[in-house]
Protein backbone atom coordinates (compact mmCIF):
# COMPACT_ATOMS: atom_id res chain seq x y z
CA UNK A 1 0.00 0.00 0.00
CA UNK A 2 1.18 3.18 -1.09
CA UNK A 3 1.88 6.05 1.31
CA UNK A 4 0.88 9.75 1.85
CA UNK A 5 3.33 12.66 2.68
CA UNK A 6 2.56 12.45 6.42
CA UNK A 7 3.32 8.68 6.16
CA UNK A 8 6.33 8.86 4.52
CA UNK A 9 7.78 11.66 6.19
CA UNK A 10 6.94 9.55 9.54
CA UNK A 11 8.34 6.74 7.95
CA UNK A 12 11.61 8.16 6.95
CA UNK A 13 12.42 10.01 10.30
CA UNK A 14 10.76 6.53 13.04
CA UNK A 15 12.89 4.09 10.48
CA UNK A 16 9.65 1.86 10.63
CA UNK A 17 7.03 1.58 8.24
CA UNK A 18 4.66 3.56 9.88
CA UNK A 19 0.87 4.01 8.72
CA UNK A 20 -1.91 6.30 9.46
CA UNK A 21 -2.70 5.07 13.47
CA UNK A 22 0.62 3.83 14.33
CA UNK A 23 2.43 5.39 17.44
CA UNK A 24 5.97 6.33 16.45
CA UNK A 25 8.56 7.50 18.15
CA UNK A 26 10.95 9.88 15.26
CA UNK A 27 14.34 11.79 15.47
CA UNK A 28 13.62 15.43 14.90
CA UNK A 29 15.46 17.66 12.73
CA UNK A 30 14.30 21.30 14.17
CA UNK A 31 12.82 22.45 17.48
CA UNK A 32 11.69 26.05 17.96
CA UNK A 33 10.41 27.93 20.16
CA UNK A 34 8.78 31.63 20.65
CA UNK A 35 8.86 34.31 23.58
CA UNK A 36 5.82 33.50 24.81
CA UNK A 37 5.91 29.71 24.74
CA UNK A 38 9.76 29.30 25.06
CA UNK A 39 9.98 30.69 28.95
CA UNK A 40 7.49 28.01 29.88
CA UNK A 41 9.85 25.49 27.17
CA UNK A 42 13.20 26.25 29.47
CA UNK A 43 11.72 26.04 32.74
CA UNK A 44 10.58 22.43 31.72
CA UNK A 45 13.83 21.92 30.18
CA UNK A 46 15.70 22.44 33.35
CA UNK A 47 12.84 20.66 35.35
CA UNK A 48 13.75 17.65 33.17
CA UNK A 49 16.87 17.34 34.46
CA UNK A 50 17.93 18.26 30.32
CA UNK A 51 21.37 20.12 30.36
CA UNK A 52 22.37 20.11 26.20
CA UNK A 53 20.11 20.47 23.28
CA UNK A 54 20.54 16.62 21.49
CA UNK A 55 23.33 16.45 19.29
CA UNK A 56 20.72 15.26 16.32
CA UNK A 57 18.58 17.73 15.88
CA UNK A 58 19.04 22.11 14.83
CA UNK A 59 17.42 24.23 17.69
CA UNK A 60 16.08 27.68 17.63
CA UNK A 61 14.66 30.79 19.80
CA UNK A 62 13.09 33.64 18.15
CA UNK A 63 11.63 36.88 19.64
CA UNK A 64 9.28 37.46 17.93
CA UNK A 65 5.80 38.01 19.43
CA UNK A 66 6.83 41.13 21.91
CA UNK A 67 8.91 42.33 19.71
CA UNK A 68 10.59 44.63 20.88
CA UNK A 69 9.08 44.27 24.08
CA UNK A 70 6.62 46.77 25.39
CA UNK A 71 6.82 45.51 29.32
CA UNK A 72 9.36 44.73 32.01
CA UNK A 73 7.78 41.42 32.13
CA UNK A 74 8.15 40.27 28.61
CA UNK A 75 11.89 41.65 28.68
CA UNK A 76 12.64 39.66 31.59
CA UNK A 77 11.75 36.71 29.33
CA UNK A 78 13.58 38.06 26.62
CA UNK A 79 16.58 37.70 28.75
CA UNK A 80 16.28 34.34 30.13
CA UNK A 81 16.25 33.52 26.63
CA UNK A 82 18.74 34.77 25.21
CA UNK A 83 20.65 33.25 28.09
CA UNK A 84 19.09 30.14 27.15
CA UNK A 85 20.66 30.09 23.77
CA UNK A 86 24.38 31.09 24.85
CA UNK A 87 24.33 28.42 27.35
CA UNK A 88 22.86 25.52 24.67
CA UNK A 89 24.17 26.94 21.12
CA UNK A 90 20.68 27.05 19.82
CA UNK A 91 20.22 29.70 17.30
CA UNK A 92 18.79 32.67 17.87
CA UNK A 93 16.63 35.26 16.64
CA UNK A 94 16.01 38.69 17.45
CA UNK A 95 13.60 41.12 18.26
CA UNK A 96 13.31 42.82 14.09
CA UNK A 97 14.37 39.54 12.36
CA UNK A 98 10.57 38.47 12.15
CA UNK A 99 8.24 36.03 12.88
CA UNK A 100 9.53 32.40 13.38
CA UNK A 101 7.27 30.53 10.88
CA UNK A 102 8.66 33.15 8.06
CA UNK A 103 12.40 32.66 9.40
CA UNK A 104 12.25 28.80 9.66
CA UNK A 105 10.54 29.06 6.33
CA UNK A 106 13.33 31.06 4.85
CA UNK A 107 16.41 29.97 6.23
CA UNK A 108 16.29 26.58 8.08
CA UNK A 109 13.12 23.91 6.54
CA UNK A 110 13.73 21.41 4.32
CA UNK A 111 11.37 19.12 2.37
CA UNK A 112 11.10 16.02 4.36
CA UNK A 113 11.98 17.22 7.86
CA UNK A 114 10.25 16.89 10.73
CA UNK A 115 9.85 19.92 12.96
CA UNK A 116 8.13 21.29 16.48
CA UNK A 117 7.76 24.21 17.38
CA UNK A 118 5.82 25.88 20.00
CA UNK A 119 3.45 27.80 18.26
CA UNK A 120 0.40 26.58 16.74
CA UNK A 121 1.51 28.16 13.40
CA UNK A 122 4.67 25.67 12.94
CA UNK A 123 2.43 24.02 10.52
CA UNK A 124 3.71 26.98 7.65
CA UNK A 125 6.49 25.14 6.80
CA UNK A 126 4.77 22.43 5.37
CA UNK A 127 4.53 24.66 2.70
CA UNK A 128 7.46 23.23 2.13
CA UNK A 129 6.85 19.78 2.53
CA UNK A 130 8.19 19.64 5.96
CA UNK A 131 6.11 17.56 8.39
CA UNK A 132 5.82 20.57 11.18
CA UNK A 133 3.35 20.45 13.44
CA UNK A 134 2.75 22.78 16.68
CA UNK A 135 3.39 21.26 20.31
CA UNK A 136 3.18 22.72 23.88
CA UNK A 137 6.23 23.87 25.73
CA UNK A 138 6.54 20.65 27.84
CA UNK A 139 6.69 18.52 24.48
CA UNK A 140 9.60 20.79 23.00
CA UNK A 141 11.51 21.06 26.02
CA UNK A 142 11.58 17.35 25.94
CA UNK A 143 12.26 17.32 22.44
CA UNK A 144 14.94 19.93 22.50
CA UNK A 145 16.52 17.22 25.19
CA UNK A 146 16.21 14.09 23.94
CA UNK A 147 15.91 14.72 19.83
CA UNK A 148 12.95 12.95 19.22
CA UNK A 149 9.23 12.27 20.38
CA UNK A 150 5.97 10.77 19.65
CA UNK A 151 3.62 11.21 16.71
CA UNK A 152 0.65 9.28 16.15
CA UNK A 153 0.71 8.98 12.26
CA UNK A 154 -2.19 11.25 11.28
CA UNK A 155 -4.68 9.95 8.10
CA UNK A 156 -5.00 12.57 5.54
CA UNK A 157 -7.42 14.25 3.82
CA UNK A 158 -6.10 15.45 -0.18
CA UNK A 159 -7.39 18.81 -1.05
CA UNK A 160 -7.17 18.33 -4.57
CA UNK A 161 -6.53 21.80 -6.22
CA UNK A 162 -7.86 22.44 -10.20
CA UNK A 163 -7.18 25.14 -12.40
CA UNK A 164 -6.24 28.45 -11.60
CA UNK A 165 -7.05 31.39 -9.54
CA UNK A 166 -9.24 34.33 -10.86
CA UNK A 167 -8.04 37.64 -10.44
CA UNK A 168 -8.26 39.12 -7.62
CA UNK A 169 -8.29 35.96 -5.69
CA UNK A 170 -5.46 34.56 -4.14
CA UNK A 171 -4.23 31.39 -1.78
CA UNK A 172 -6.28 33.13 1.38
CA UNK A 173 -9.25 33.12 -0.26
CA UNK A 174 -8.86 29.18 -1.03
CA UNK A 175 -7.83 28.32 2.56
CA UNK A 176 -10.51 30.47 3.95
CA UNK A 177 -13.58 28.53 1.97
CA UNK A 178 -12.01 25.28 2.74
CA UNK A 179 -11.97 25.68 6.76
CA UNK A 180 -15.37 27.28 5.79
CA UNK A 181 -16.14 23.84 3.85
CA UNK A 182 -14.93 21.61 6.51
CA UNK A 183 -14.94 23.48 9.98
CA UNK A 184 -12.93 24.45 12.55
CA UNK A 185 -12.27 20.80 13.52
CA UNK A 186 -13.32 19.79 10.04
CA UNK A 187 -9.59 18.08 10.23
CA UNK A 188 -8.75 17.60 14.00
CA UNK A 189 -5.84 15.55 14.13
CA UNK A 190 -5.44 14.69 10.58
CA UNK A 191 -2.94 15.90 7.63
CA UNK A 192 -3.86 18.36 5.21
CA UNK A 193 -2.45 17.13 1.96
CA UNK A 194 -2.59 19.63 -0.64
CA UNK A 195 -2.15 18.39 -4.58
CA UNK A 196 -3.68 18.43 -8.04
CA UNK A 197 -2.61 20.75 -10.81
CA UNK A 198 -3.22 23.32 -9.03
CA UNK A 199 -0.22 23.61 -6.85
CA UNK A 200 1.70 24.30 -10.23
CA UNK A 201 0.59 27.68 -10.40
CA UNK A 202 0.98 28.40 -6.42
CA UNK A 203 4.19 29.77 -5.44
CA UNK A 204 5.70 29.00 -2.07
CA UNK A 205 4.72 32.12 -0.13
CA UNK A 206 0.47 31.05 -1.40
CA UNK A 207 1.28 27.30 -0.21
CA UNK A 208 3.02 28.78 2.82
CA UNK A 209 -0.15 30.72 3.46
CA UNK A 210 -2.30 27.85 2.93
CA UNK A 211 -0.31 25.62 5.13
CA UNK A 212 -0.18 28.12 7.93
CA UNK A 213 -4.36 27.96 8.54
CA UNK A 214 -4.12 24.57 8.42
CA UNK A 215 -4.85 24.70 12.07
CA UNK A 216 -7.46 26.44 11.91
CA UNK A 217 -9.23 23.34 10.52
CA UNK A 218 -7.70 21.25 13.22
CA UNK A 219 -4.68 19.61 11.08
CA UNK A 220 -1.73 18.19 12.65
CA UNK A 221 -0.21 19.37 9.42
CA UNK A 222 -0.10 21.06 6.19
CA UNK A 223 1.25 19.81 3.50
CA UNK A 224 2.36 20.58 -0.17
CA UNK A 225 4.30 18.47 -1.91
CA UNK A 226 8.02 19.03 -2.98
CA UNK A 227 8.82 19.97 -6.63
CA UNK A 228 10.11 22.43 -9.13
CA UNK A 229 8.29 25.25 -7.44
CA UNK A 230 10.24 24.40 -3.85
CA UNK A 231 13.18 23.66 -5.45
CA UNK A 232 13.55 27.31 -7.40
CA UNK A 233 12.20 28.59 -3.81
CA UNK A 234 15.47 26.94 -1.82
CA UNK A 235 18.00 27.95 -4.84
CA UNK A 236 16.26 31.56 -4.71
CA UNK A 237 17.32 31.47 -0.93
CA UNK A 238 20.84 30.02 -1.82
CA UNK A 239 20.17 26.64 -0.02
CA UNK A 240 19.38 24.59 -3.61
CA UNK A 241 21.26 21.55 -1.66
CA UNK A 242 18.74 21.30 0.98
CA UNK A 243 15.93 20.39 -2.37
CA UNK A 244 14.96 17.13 -2.22
CA UNK A 245 11.55 16.12 -4.02
CA UNK A 246 8.73 14.52 -1.55
CA UNK A 247 5.21 13.41 -3.60
CA UNK A 248 2.85 11.15 -2.12
CA UNK A 249 2.99 7.61 -3.60
CA UNK A 250 0.72 7.05 -6.54
CA UNK A 251 -1.81 4.54 -4.38
CA UNK A 252 -1.59 6.22 -1.63
CA UNK A 253 -4.66 5.47 0.76
CA UNK A 254 -6.50 9.19 1.74
CA UNK A 255 -9.67 9.11 4.44
CA UNK A 256 -11.07 11.87 2.22
CA UNK A 257 -11.01 13.44 -1.19
CA UNK A 258 -11.68 17.11 -1.14
CA UNK A 259 -11.77 18.81 -4.44
CA UNK A 260 -11.99 22.88 -5.80
CA UNK A 261 -11.70 24.49 -8.56
CA UNK A 262 -9.74 27.22 -8.13
CA UNK A 263 -11.41 29.21 -10.96
CA UNK A 264 -14.36 28.88 -9.07
CA UNK A 265 -13.32 30.60 -5.97
CA UNK A 266 -14.09 34.51 -4.94
CA UNK A 267 -12.55 36.62 -2.43
CA UNK A 268 -13.88 35.25 1.02
CA UNK A 269 -13.80 36.55 4.79
CA UNK A 270 -14.09 34.80 7.99
CA UNK A 271 -16.05 36.97 10.47
CA UNK A 272 -15.59 37.07 13.99
CA UNK A 273 -15.34 35.04 16.25
CA UNK A 274 -14.41 31.76 14.52
CA UNK A 275 -12.23 31.17 11.58
CA UNK A 276 -15.10 29.01 10.01
CA UNK A 277 -17.49 31.62 10.17
CA UNK A 278 -16.69 32.57 6.09
CA UNK A 279 -18.43 33.85 3.34
CA UNK A 280 -17.68 35.40 0.31
CA UNK A 281 -16.48 39.00 0.81
CA UNK A 282 -20.04 40.29 -0.99
CA UNK A 283 -22.11 39.40 1.54
CA UNK A 284 -20.30 41.89 4.14
CA UNK A 285 -19.53 44.69 1.39
CA UNK A 286 -20.00 47.84 3.23
CA UNK A 287 -19.07 46.49 6.92
CA UNK A 288 -16.87 49.29 8.20
CA UNK A 289 -13.87 48.93 9.77
CA UNK A 290 -11.65 51.06 11.91
CA UNK A 291 -8.51 49.45 11.59
CA UNK A 292 -6.93 47.07 8.47
CA UNK A 293 -3.80 44.99 9.62
CA UNK A 294 -1.55 43.39 6.69
CA UNK A 295 1.29 41.12 7.90
CA UNK A 296 1.85 38.21 10.20
CA UNK A 297 3.09 34.46 9.36
CA UNK A 298 0.03 34.11 7.13
CA UNK A 299 0.26 37.17 5.29
CA UNK A 300 3.45 39.27 5.42
CA UNK A 301 5.53 38.13 2.45
CA UNK A 302 6.75 40.23 0.20
CA UNK A 303 4.29 39.09 -2.73
CA UNK A 304 1.40 39.98 -0.16
CA UNK A 305 2.92 43.14 0.03
CA UNK A 306 3.37 44.08 -3.36
CA UNK A 307 -0.52 43.39 -3.93
CA UNK A 308 -1.14 45.87 -1.48
CA UNK A 309 1.50 48.00 -2.53
CA UNK A 310 0.33 48.35 -6.25
CA UNK A 311 -3.79 48.85 -5.41
CA UNK A 312 -2.59 51.08 -3.29
CA UNK A 313 -0.56 53.57 -5.40
CA UNK A 314 -1.82 56.90 -5.89
CA UNK A 315 -4.77 56.21 -3.35
CA UNK A 316 -4.83 57.07 0.54
CA UNK A 317 -6.76 55.02 2.98
CA UNK A 318 -9.89 56.58 4.50
CA UNK A 319 -9.69 58.99 7.18
CA UNK A 320 -11.67 56.70 9.44
CA UNK A 321 -9.65 53.76 8.65
CA UNK A 322 -6.09 52.86 10.41
CA UNK A 323 -3.67 51.04 8.18
CA UNK A 324 -1.11 49.01 9.88
CA UNK A 325 1.52 46.98 7.87
CA UNK A 326 4.04 44.24 9.48
CA UNK A 327 6.68 42.72 7.05
CA UNK A 328 6.49 39.42 8.49
CA UNK A 329 10.76 39.61 8.28
CA UNK A 330 13.78 42.06 8.39
CA UNK A 331 13.96 40.48 4.46
CA UNK A 332 11.39 41.01 3.40
CA UNK A 333 11.24 44.64 4.86
CA UNK A 334 14.60 45.38 3.12
CA UNK A 335 12.68 43.46 -0.26
CA UNK A 336 10.06 45.75 0.23
CA UNK A 337 11.83 48.62 0.57
CA UNK A 338 14.08 48.80 -2.42
CA UNK A 339 10.95 47.84 -4.36
CA UNK A 340 9.17 51.25 -3.53
CA UNK A 341 6.16 49.22 -1.85
CA UNK A 342 6.73 50.74 1.63
CA UNK A 343 7.19 54.18 0.51
CA UNK A 344 4.02 53.65 -1.45
CA UNK A 345 2.48 52.33 1.70
CA UNK A 346 3.45 55.35 3.77
CA UNK A 347 2.06 57.14 1.16
CA UNK A 348 -1.04 56.01 1.36
CA UNK A 349 -1.05 56.62 4.93
CA UNK A 350 0.19 53.27 6.47
CA UNK A 351 2.07 53.13 9.43
CA UNK A 352 5.18 50.27 8.97
CA UNK A 353 5.82 48.19 12.22
CA UNK A 354 9.14 46.23 12.89
CA UNK A 355 8.91 42.83 11.18
CA UNK A 356 7.29 40.46 13.73
CA UNK A 357 3.98 39.50 14.97
CA UNK A 358 3.19 43.32 15.18
CA UNK A 359 -0.73 43.61 16.55
CA UNK A 360 -1.46 39.86 15.68
CA UNK A 361 -2.06 38.86 19.34
CA UNK A 362 -3.31 42.00 21.52
CA UNK A 363 -0.18 41.64 23.32
CA UNK A 364 1.18 45.34 21.88
CA UNK A 365 1.14 47.63 18.68
CA UNK A 366 -2.24 48.12 17.21
CA UNK A 367 -4.52 47.10 20.10
CA UNK A 368 -8.29 46.96 19.55
CA UNK A 369 -10.88 49.03 21.60
CA UNK A 370 -14.29 48.02 22.44
CA UNK A 371 -16.75 48.37 19.37
CA UNK A 372 -14.17 48.25 16.59
CA UNK A 373 -14.12 46.14 13.89
CA UNK A 374 -10.75 44.85 12.23
CA UNK A 375 -9.95 43.52 8.78
CA UNK A 376 -6.79 41.49 9.04
CA UNK A 377 -5.00 39.18 6.87
CA UNK A 378 -4.08 37.32 9.89
CA UNK A 379 -5.09 33.61 10.82
CA UNK A 380 -7.67 33.90 13.67
CA UNK A 381 -10.41 35.99 14.59
CA UNK A 382 -11.03 34.58 17.90
CA UNK A 383 -12.96 36.89 20.27
CA UNK A 384 -10.53 38.72 22.56
CA UNK A 385 -7.54 37.88 20.31
CA UNK A 386 -6.47 41.90 19.27
CA UNK A 387 -6.94 42.90 22.85
CA UNK A 388 -10.67 44.25 22.89
CA UNK A 389 -13.09 41.21 23.74
CA UNK A 390 -15.53 43.58 22.62
CA UNK A 391 -13.92 43.96 19.12
CA UNK A 392 -14.68 42.28 16.02
CA UNK A 393 -12.29 40.98 13.76
CA UNK A 394 -12.42 39.97 10.02
CA UNK A 395 -10.13 38.33 8.00
CA UNK A 396 -9.10 38.64 4.25
CA UNK A 397 -6.56 38.35 1.59
CA UNK A 398 -4.12 41.44 1.52
CA UNK A 399 -5.88 42.35 -1.85
CA UNK A 400 -9.05 42.58 0.24
CA UNK A 401 -7.71 44.45 3.33
CA UNK A 402 -5.88 46.70 0.59
CA UNK A 403 -9.94 47.59 -0.64
CA UNK A 404 -11.17 48.07 2.34
CA UNK A 405 -8.85 50.41 3.83
CA UNK A 406 -9.00 52.97 0.72
CA UNK A 407 -13.07 52.84 1.01
CA UNK A 408 -13.46 52.42 4.91
CA UNK A 409 -15.96 49.42 4.64
CA UNK A 410 -15.16 46.18 3.81
CA UNK A 411 -14.62 45.78 -0.18
CA UNK A 412 -14.70 43.59 -2.88
CA UNK A 413 -11.21 44.13 -4.46
CA UNK A 414 -12.08 43.11 -7.97
CA UNK A 415 -13.62 46.47 -8.05
CA UNK A 416 -10.11 47.82 -7.64
CA UNK A 417 -8.78 45.32 -10.90
CA UNK B 1 -13.20 8.76 41.93
CA UNK B 2 -13.35 12.45 41.22
CA UNK B 3 -16.08 14.42 42.87
CA UNK B 4 -17.58 18.49 41.87
CA UNK B 5 -18.89 21.08 39.89
CA UNK B 6 -19.69 21.68 36.46
CA UNK B 7 -18.75 24.81 35.19
CA UNK B 8 -20.51 24.57 31.91
CA UNK B 9 -19.52 26.26 28.52
CA UNK B 10 -20.32 26.45 24.85
CA UNK B 11 -18.42 25.47 21.38
CA UNK B 12 -15.27 26.51 20.36
CA UNK B 13 -13.62 27.93 23.70
CA UNK B 14 -10.28 28.87 22.57
CA UNK B 15 -7.32 28.77 23.88
CA UNK B 16 -7.64 33.14 24.02
CA UNK B 17 -11.08 32.49 25.92
CA UNK B 18 -9.00 30.23 28.35
CA UNK B 19 -6.28 32.54 28.85
CA UNK B 20 -5.86 36.12 25.93
CA UNK B 21 -2.60 36.52 24.56
CA UNK B 22 -2.79 40.25 25.85
CA UNK B 23 -1.43 38.96 29.18
CA UNK B 24 1.57 37.13 27.73
CA UNK B 25 3.24 39.32 29.32
CA UNK B 26 2.37 37.49 32.72
CA UNK B 27 3.32 34.26 31.72
CA UNK B 28 6.16 33.78 34.23
CA UNK B 29 4.35 34.72 36.84
CA UNK B 30 1.71 31.95 36.65
CA UNK B 31 -0.26 32.93 39.82
CA UNK B 32 -0.82 36.31 38.25
CA UNK B 33 -1.69 35.00 35.27
CA UNK B 34 -3.89 32.52 36.77
CA UNK B 35 -6.22 34.77 37.93
CA UNK B 36 -7.69 35.67 34.35
CA UNK B 37 -8.59 32.21 33.79
CA UNK B 38 -11.39 31.87 31.44
CA UNK B 39 -12.08 35.55 31.60
CA UNK B 40 -13.09 36.14 28.51
CA UNK B 41 -15.72 33.58 28.11
CA UNK B 42 -16.21 34.15 31.58
CA UNK B 43 -15.11 36.97 33.95
CA UNK B 44 -16.91 35.54 37.49
CA UNK B 45 -15.05 32.30 37.03
CA UNK B 46 -11.83 32.62 38.52
CA UNK B 47 -13.51 33.90 41.40
CA UNK B 48 -16.45 30.63 41.43
CA UNK B 49 -14.38 27.65 40.89
CA UNK B 50 -13.18 25.42 43.75
CA UNK B 51 -10.30 22.54 44.15
CA UNK B 52 -11.80 20.02 42.40
CA UNK B 53 -14.18 21.23 39.42
CA UNK B 54 -14.67 20.25 36.05
CA UNK B 55 -14.66 22.22 33.15
CA UNK B 56 -17.16 21.08 30.44
CA UNK B 57 -17.38 22.73 27.14
CA UNK B 58 -18.87 21.30 23.73
CA UNK B 59 -16.89 21.02 20.69
CA UNK B 60 -13.78 22.07 19.46
CA UNK B 61 -12.29 22.59 23.43
CA UNK B 62 -8.94 24.37 23.68
CA UNK B 63 -8.48 25.50 19.34
CA UNK B 64 -6.15 27.72 18.76
CA UNK B 65 -2.59 27.84 20.15
CA UNK B 66 -0.27 25.90 21.19
CA UNK B 67 0.15 28.04 24.57
CA UNK B 68 0.57 25.23 27.88
CA UNK B 69 -0.67 27.93 29.66
CA UNK B 70 -4.18 27.06 28.78
CA UNK B 71 -4.54 23.96 30.55
CA UNK B 72 -2.14 24.84 33.05
CA UNK B 73 -4.37 27.91 34.00
CA UNK B 74 -6.71 25.46 34.36
CA UNK B 75 -5.48 22.75 36.74
CA UNK B 76 -4.13 26.44 38.70
CA UNK B 77 -7.43 26.98 39.41
CA UNK B 78 -8.11 23.41 41.15
CA UNK B 79 -10.11 21.82 37.89
CA UNK B 80 -9.59 18.00 38.27
CA UNK B 81 -10.78 17.06 34.58
CA UNK B 82 -12.42 19.25 31.65
CA UNK B 83 -15.09 17.23 30.01
CA UNK B 84 -15.93 17.93 26.14
CA UNK B 85 -17.66 16.90 23.20
CA UNK B 86 -14.36 16.99 21.25
CA UNK B 87 -11.22 18.87 21.79
CA UNK B 88 -8.43 20.11 19.73
CA UNK B 89 -5.05 18.33 19.25
CA UNK B 90 -2.16 20.56 21.04
CA UNK B 91 -4.65 21.39 23.86
CA UNK B 92 -5.57 17.45 24.41
CA UNK B 93 -1.83 16.83 24.51
CA UNK B 94 -0.59 20.06 26.44
CA UNK B 95 -3.19 19.15 29.40
CA UNK B 96 -1.95 15.06 29.18
CA UNK B 97 0.99 16.52 29.36
CA UNK B 98 0.65 18.29 32.56
CA UNK B 99 -1.64 15.07 34.41
CA UNK B 100 -5.03 16.75 33.88
CA UNK B 101 -7.35 14.23 32.08
CA UNK B 102 -9.51 15.80 29.30
CA UNK B 103 -12.36 13.23 28.85
CA UNK B 104 -14.01 12.89 25.49
CA UNK B 105 -18.22 12.71 25.94
CA UNK B 106 -21.48 14.14 25.07
CA UNK B 107 -21.97 16.62 26.98
CA UNK B 108 -25.76 18.06 26.20
CA UNK B 109 -27.02 16.54 29.56
CA UNK B 110 -24.63 18.23 31.82
CA UNK B 111 -26.07 21.78 33.03
CA UNK B 112 -24.16 24.80 34.39
CA UNK B 113 -23.44 23.42 38.52
CA UNK B 114 -24.41 20.10 37.89
CA UNK B 115 -22.74 17.83 40.65
CA UNK B 116 -20.74 14.84 38.79
CA UNK B 117 -18.80 12.28 40.23
CA UNK B 118 -15.94 10.73 37.37
CA UNK B 119 -14.28 7.54 37.79
CA UNK B 120 -11.83 7.94 35.33
CA UNK B 121 -10.83 3.64 35.59
CA UNK B 122 -14.21 2.57 34.51
CA UNK B 123 -15.08 5.20 32.16
CA UNK B 124 -18.26 6.16 33.81
CA UNK B 125 -19.58 10.01 34.33
CA UNK B 126 -22.76 10.08 36.85
CA UNK B 127 -24.46 13.55 36.72
CA UNK B 128 -26.02 13.46 40.28
CA UNK B 129 -28.28 16.26 39.44
CA UNK B 130 -29.94 14.78 37.28
CA UNK B 131 -29.43 11.01 37.63
CA UNK B 132 -28.04 10.60 34.48
CA UNK B 133 -24.28 8.24 33.67
CA UNK B 134 -22.48 8.86 30.60
CA UNK B 135 -19.16 7.13 29.60
CA UNK B 136 -16.64 8.90 28.09
CA UNK B 137 -14.05 7.58 25.20
CA UNK B 138 -11.10 5.76 25.76
CA UNK B 139 -7.86 7.97 26.06
CA UNK B 140 -5.48 6.84 23.56
CA UNK B 141 -3.28 4.09 25.37
CA UNK B 142 -0.13 6.78 25.34
CA UNK B 143 -1.42 9.33 26.94
CA UNK B 144 -2.96 7.15 29.50
CA UNK B 145 0.02 5.96 30.43
CA UNK B 146 1.62 9.46 30.45
CA UNK B 147 -1.14 10.22 32.73
CA UNK B 148 -0.75 7.94 35.17
CA UNK B 149 2.71 8.90 35.41
CA UNK B 150 1.33 12.76 36.54
CA UNK B 151 2.61 13.70 33.19
CA UNK B 152 5.01 13.92 30.22
CA UNK B 153 7.89 15.43 32.79
CA UNK B 154 7.63 12.67 35.91
CA UNK B 155 7.03 10.05 32.59
CA UNK B 156 10.36 10.74 31.47
CA UNK B 157 12.06 11.09 34.63
CA UNK B 158 11.36 7.98 35.00
CA UNK B 159 11.65 5.97 31.99
CA UNK B 160 14.10 8.09 30.94
CA UNK B 161 12.76 8.01 27.29
CA UNK B 162 9.36 7.02 25.41
CA UNK B 163 8.48 3.55 25.82
CA UNK B 164 5.66 3.23 23.87
S1 LIG C 1 2.01 36.40 13.45
FE1 LIG C 1 0.26 35.92 14.75
S2 LIG C 1 -0.29 33.82 14.27
FE2 LIG C 1 1.77 34.19 13.45
S3 LIG C 1 3.16 33.49 15.06
FE3 LIG C 1 2.81 35.66 15.39
S4 LIG C 1 1.09 35.79 16.83
FE4 LIG C 1 1.12 33.72 16.00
Amino acid sequence: MGKTIAEIILSTKSRSDAHAGDIVVAQIDLAFVQDTTGPLTVRQFRAGGFKKLANSLKAAVFLDHAAPSQSREMSNDHILLREFARQTGALISEVGDGVCHQLVAESLAKPGDLIIGTDSHTVTAGGLGAFACGMGSSDVAIGLGLGRTWFRVPETFLVELKGKFAEGVSAKDLILYLIGQIGADGATYKALEFGGDGIGGMSISQRLTVSNMAVEAGAKVGLFPAEETTCRYLTEQGRADHYTPITADGDALYQRVIKIKLGDLEPMVAKSHTVDNVVPVREVIGTKIQQVSIGTCTNGRLEDIEIVARMLEGKHRHPDTRLIVTPASRDILMSATAAGYIKTLLEAGAVILPPGCGSCLGLHQGVLGDGESCLSTANRNFKGRMGSAEAFIYLGSPATAAATVVKGEITDPREFL
Amino acid sequence: MLTGKAFKFGDDISTDLIIPGKYAYLRSNLPELAKHVMEDADSTFASRVKQGDFIVGGNNFGLGSSREHAPLVIKMAGVKAILAKSVARIFFRNAINLGLPVLVCDTDSIGDGDELEIDLQSGVIKNKSNGKQLAFGKIPAVMLRILDEGGILPYIEKHGDFRL
